[in-house]
């Protein structure tokens, strides 16, 4: 006869003890330290970061680790650890103007103010498999050209669509009119309308392939922008503190960021001259691909700043935002594995009764 | 508390989020069945799987405390053992199966048979705040129809489903009216459970972590189950007897067995091992 299954406890136990064997693979192989991780899957590492919105290379490769590649388990594993963390205060806004530009392009200029600066980027492979990887090690990594140039990082490097502001026709970075102090969304519920600031915030975080087909969207005729790439921007920046106890700012160190500037759609009114306008997307670590898609999003979403007419989904706020955070998402599709027998039983009951209730119909 | 959770606060939250959580559980205690938001923190478990209810828990427990935790009626489901797991490892405090033994109870998806007390706090993990979602799935919109009062789509909703099945289909989540004011969705609990909402003695707190929403009915308020004049709420009888212990005056599951054979037994499995000790001498 049929006892209520007891050993859920047991059975726990003995999964977790089959996920630690899984995560190690074979143990002919050579375990996988953390700092390769960080140093040779940045990538990946960068992402972790930005979705899991805790600047912290080493912890984000060790939840890649643990997660054994998972990128939205290793997001929920350091979103899990963030939490834990006490706040010691807001930094100083990053000013971008004075990152170490490791990479610099724009689309729009023949000849960009200050130069374009390529660095490491995968646009001009040609996608064919290196087989030379296979081999475990290899010679010495070749030495890097900066250096054999005799070239650093430069900084201080002017915004490239300055001049374009200066003569009004690209409209200034400057918060939204009418939008206050951000607030927090890690503290702040999201309420909507939502001002263009917490947006940000949403979108900094939000799934990468959530972001990406929504941008794309924009692009496929679901709302327009047309979109220019006018300054992407990648490397370091200096962080800045200010204590309460002293009153002014002290730099407690630097982060990696991807910054992008889409110029977009122009407007203008009676009032107003036209004028181009911007989107803007910025990710921890390198994102070229979320932050340009980020920065696509971010414009379609200021259709009420504009008065344009609101006809997509990435438009919509609620639906655009709400769905982008991908540990809440895994977690609710995923709850689905849950039992849910109660509820089953009881909607089977209501077809039953509405079978028979056919049934005598029909007789 | 052992030493990996030596670094973590009692109830793993720190004081002044737990204070943050108790705050919004005043104010939700104050007006009774009104959704109120709140900073919902990442927890260590995934969403949809409780993290409402156990912010809810984390807040309210004490070193005093004798906690239950219930999915689908069963102390025994693998997320509820995880659930009192963590909160033994992370408070240390007394877990129990018997819910008359317990001062706090964290459930999933039922309401425990046997009446609940004054002495006792049940914590329901909730995964959609919202009763009027499917009807207008912008909750800036839905905000806005609760501060009205306006249900006139959830009546509409209602008589579509009688005009149509000649019954009202919602089978679990049904939703309710609370101190005859605010329309509340009492989680996903069988139909069959929500009389008993009604002027409870205990008190009744609502936690959804990633909608970042929490509610409450404090003890003895009128919780109304959604109906007509002409077609009244009912609970009807599954129409079997617990296999174990014979009851007919409780929620059971259809257990399938090897063969086509079925069989039902109660779904609160602390009731039904009451039940079975009872009738032995």
């Amino acid at each position: 006869m049929y006892v209520a299954v007891k050993g859920g406890e047991a059975a726990i136990a003995a999964s977790l003890h089959l996920l630690d064997e899984v995560r190690r693979g074979d143990p002919a192989v050579r375990e996988l330290a953390v700092a390769q991780i960080r140093e040779q899957l940045a990538l990946a590492v960068d992402r972790v970061m930005a979705e899991g919105s805790l600047y912290d290379p080493e912890l984000a490769a060790l939840a890649l680790k643990q997660a054994r590649g998972d990128a939205i388990e290793a997001t929920f594993l350091l979103r899990a650890y963030r939490t834990t963390l006490p706040r010691f205060g807001y930094s100083e806004p990053v000013d971008t103007e004075r990152m170490q530009v490791g990479r610099r392009i724009s689309a729009i200029f023949k000849d960009l103010p200050g130069g374009q600066v390529l660095g490491a980027t995968f646009d001009y492979t040609q996608r064919l498999l290196d087989f030379g990887l296979l081999a475990d090690e290899r010679e010495p990594a070749p030495q890097p050209v900066a250096a054999v140039a005799g070239e650093k990082a430069e900084t201080g490097v002017a915004p490239a669509l300055q001049q374009l502001v200066a003569e009004g026709l690209v409209e200034p970075a400057v918060p939204s009119a009418g939008d206050p102090e951000p607030e927090d969304i890690t503290r702040t519920p999201p309420a909507y309308p939502m001002n263009r600031a917490t947006r940000l915030q949403m979108l900094a975080r939000a799934d990468e392939g959530w972001v990406l087909g929504l941008a794309y969207s924009t692009q496929r005729g679901y709302a327009n922008t047309h979109p220019f790439a006018g300054e992407i921007r990648a490397g370091r920046v200096p962080l800045e503190l200010v204590p309460d106890e002293l009153g002014f700012a002290v730099e407690i160190g630097e982060i990696e960021l991807t910054e992008c500037q889409m110029v977009n759609q122009f407007v203008g009114s009676a009032v107003a001259p036209p004028q181009f306008t911007r989107g803007y997307g910025l990710v921890f670590g390198e994102g070229e691909r979320k932050a340009m898609a980020m920065s696509l999003a971010d414009r379609v979403l200021r259709a009420d700043e504009f008065g344009e007419e609101v006809t997509s989904p990435a438009q919509l706020q609620e639906f655009a935002l709400s769905h982008g955070d991908n540990v809440e998402a895994s977690g609710f599709v995923q709850h689905l594995k849950l039992p849910h027998y109660v509820d089953f039983e009881a909607e089977m009951q209501t077809v039953r009764a509405l079978r028979q209730r056919h049934r005598e119909a029909e007789e | 508390m052992n030493a990996a959770t030596a670094g973590y606060n009692f109830a793993y939250l720190d004081e002044r989020t737990k204070r943050m959580i108790r705050r919004a559980l005043l104010k939700a205690v104050a007006v009774p069945g009104c959704q109120v938001p709140f900073g919902s923190r990442e927890m260590p478990l995934a969403y949809g799987w409780g993290t409402g209810g156990i912010q809810v828990t984390a807040a309210v427990i004490g070193a005093g405390d004798v906690l239950k935790v219930i999915d689908q009626g069963s102390d025994d489901t693998t997320n509820a053992v995880n659930i009192r797991r963590f909160f033994a490892r992370v408070t240390g405090v007394r877990t129990t199966e018997r819910t008359r033994e317990a001062t706090l109870i964290q459930t999933r998806h039922r309401i425990p048979e046997v009446p609940l007390t004054e002495q006792q706090v049940i914590v329901y993990q909730v995964p959609q705040p919202e009763p009027l979602y499917k009807l207008e799935p912008r909750r800036s919109a839905a905000t806005r129809l609760h501060a009205w009062r306006e249900y006139g789509v959830m009546n509409v909703k209602l008589y579509e489903d009688i005009a149509r099945w000649g019954r009202i289909d919602s089978a679990y989540d049904h939703p309710v009216l609370v101190n005859g004011r605010y329309v509340m969705a009492p989680s996903p609990i069988p139909s069959f459970d929500n009389p008993k909402m009604h002027r409870m003695p205990a008190l009744q707190l609502f936690g959804a972590g990633r909608e970042k929403r929490l509610y409450a009915v404090p003890p003895y308020t009128d919780v109304k189950s959604l109906d007509f004049e002409d077609h009244p709420f009912k609970v009807e009888p599954q129409g079997h007897a617990c296999a174990l212990c014979g009851s007919t005056d409780t929620w059971l599951d259809e257990v399938l067995q090897d063969g086509g054979a079925r069989m039902w037994t109660c779904s609160d499995t602390d009731f039904c091992r009451e039940r079975r000790e009872e009738k032995q001498p």
